[in-house]
């Protein structure tokens, strides 16, 4: 059976490149970082040389790179360690309404422990104005978290702007970087930023190991206590192989950026305009052009998603979706919700994210699939027949 | 995606009974798109038996597995019979649902009552209901 893997958002496939990088460190290269020997040397050399690349990647210093367990670590971390850092001069957080969950339950958290949170809106495009972070922003706010981009919408948020309105008040600014590091170009200095999440599971990379960027100066209490490792800020013996792994795919994203980006934006928008021209009462959901280049997303009017999940894995096709649903907890993304699609119509979410190994007859297998397939459950849906009569009845 | 047993997915693969019937005898639906789910059941009677049934449905893959699976249960019973098919019996002809989905998408024996209740209401008949979900509306 034909196959098409299309949601790279979930995670990527690993290069092969970053494999072979990898596998001396699981075999060979066995020692301790922190070892007074060979053993550890080795060890210790790769990753530091692997820091080296992650923080040439987003125009960092390698001192200001701390290795966590994934990207929600990073997030973890970032959230409670720098709120709980800054708690004496005071004890307001300010993220956006389309966080990741790693974000957004951190900073819930952060509520229980005695703080308080506001969540600045978005408009119907995905987009955080720096205007309302700015309304959100009071005396006491010690730290604003807006992710640079949503992997479920695809809208780029104006971070440099925001970076802006946020140091004038003197809070901390954290972005979770996790959908657009390795993917678009990421640069700190140039995003204003204190602090930057990333994970290379979404750049061709392994998984379980992300980074915490965190500026030269800003404080940050441990997320995990113990040893010496990472600055003693992130205790627990290194996952080496799967830190040479990302520092392979952080210096391969490096090289490929553009090459990458050209390619996915050609596929991206083939399935876009193909999708919308041939199912009707369908919305592309995020930013028109403010998105990242392997993002397609949509929400189909009149069916559910997991149905349309279903019978697109049976012919071998890969996608993801916010409806209600398909979540565990039965409720609609927050994500679609805080843009303003009514519920009914967040439920027809279907979410294809592209990578390097898609090509252009991966999105061709698409656009047969799916009108079939969208055509078969409007067909068995009640709210399909209610539109149909809605209109031949001249409303 | 969720894991569904055989059963389920063979009722969403090739769900039975699919339609709707334009001289009905009653029709009940349940649910509605806010939710998530929503079922329309048609249903034609003779001779106190169900003739024919047919449904369509928005929701998830249990909830179109569950409308075709209770159109099958249904068909050619009578009024009692198809009264006594509940949400409970349908998760075990089913061969299970899974947790999260036994509540929202297990709407079917419900749809089905409320068209016999339209049935019988047409007929000028007393509606002697079983207890209503709270999916539903009056």
């Amino acid at each position: 059976m034909k196959r098409a893997y299309l949601d790279n958002a979930s995670t990527t496939p690993i290069l092969p490149d970053v494999l072979e990088a990898m596998l001396p460190y699981l075999k060979e290269y066995y020692g301790n970082p922190q070892s007074l020997h060979d053993w550890g040397d080795e060890a210790r050399e790769a990753v530091e040389e692997a820091r080296g690349k992650v923080a040439t990647l987003i125009g960092a210093q390698p001192e200001e790179i701390i290795f966590t367990g994934s990207g929600t670590e990073a997030n973890n971390f970032a959230i409670k360690g720098l709120a709980l850092a800054q708690q004496s001069q005071g004890k307001h957080v300010v993220i956006s309404a389309i966080e990741h969950y790693s974000v957004l339950h951190a900073a819930k958290t952060l509520e229980k422990w005695g703080f308080e949170l506001d969540q600045v809106p978005v408009d119907k495009h995905g987009v955080v104005n720096p205007d309302e972070v700015e309304r959100c922003i009071e005396d006491d706010t010690v730290l604003v978290s807006v992710m640079h981009a949503n992997s479920e919408v695809g809208t780029i948020q104006p971070i440099a702007e925001i970076a802006k309105v946020v140091k004038k008040t003197g809070a901390l600014f954290h972005t979770d970087a996790v959908a657009t590091t390795g993917t678009i170009p990421v640069d700190v200095r140039e995003l204003g930023v204190n602090a930057l999440s990333l994970t290379p599971n979404q750049f061709y990379g392994p998984k379980g190991v992300g980074a915490l960027w965190l500026k030269k100066g800003v404080r940050i209490i441990p997320f995990i206590d113990g040893g010496v490792q990472e600055g003693g800020r992130r205790a627990g013996t290194e996952n080496v192989p799967a830190i040479v792994g990302l520092g392979k795919a952080a210096e391969l994203a490096k090289e490929e950026m553009a090459s990458r980006m050209a390619h996915l934006s050609v596929l991206r928008d083939r399935l876009i305009g193909g999708l919308l021209s041939r199912i009707g009462h369908t919305i592309l959901t995020g930013h028109p052009t403010q998105r990242l280049p392997g993002n397609a997303s949509f929400c189909i009017e009149f069916i559910e998603g997991e149905a349309m999940l279903m019978l697109l894995s049976h012919q071998g096709i890969a996608a993801s979706s916010g409806s209600a649903c398909t979540s565990k907890a039965l409720k609609s993304s927050h994500v679609l919700t805080a843009m303003g699609i009514p519920p009914e119509v967040a439920q027809g979410s279907l979410l294809f994210t592209l990578g390097l190994e898609n090509i252009e007859e991966d999105i061709d297998y698409v656009l047969e699939a799916l009108p079939p397939i969208v055509d078969r459950l409007r067909q068995m849906s009640p709210l399909y027949d209610k539109f149909l009569k809605g209109k031949q009845g001249g409303r | 995606m969720p894991v569904y047993s055989d059963k389920v997915m063979d009722h969403f693969m090739n769900p039975r009974n699919v339609g709707e019937i334009a001289d009905a005898d009653g029709i009940g639906e349940v649910g509605n798109p806010v939710c998530g789910d929503m079922m329309t059941f048609y249903i034609k009677v003779d001779n106190n038996h169900l003739r024919d049934v047919k449904f369509k449905t928005f929701g998830c893959g249990a909830a179109i597995a569950v409308s075709s699976i209770v159109s099958e249960m249904a068909m050619g019973k009578t009024l009692e019979e198809a009264r006594k098919i509940t949400p409970a019996l349908v998760a075990q002809e089913l061969e299970g649902l899974p947790k999260n989905k036994y509540h929202c998408s297990n709407l079917g024996a419900q749809a089905l009552n409320k068209a016999v209740d339209d049935y019988l209401k047409k007929q000028g008949k007393e509606v002697k209901s079983r207890r209503r979900g709270k999916n539903e509306k009056e």
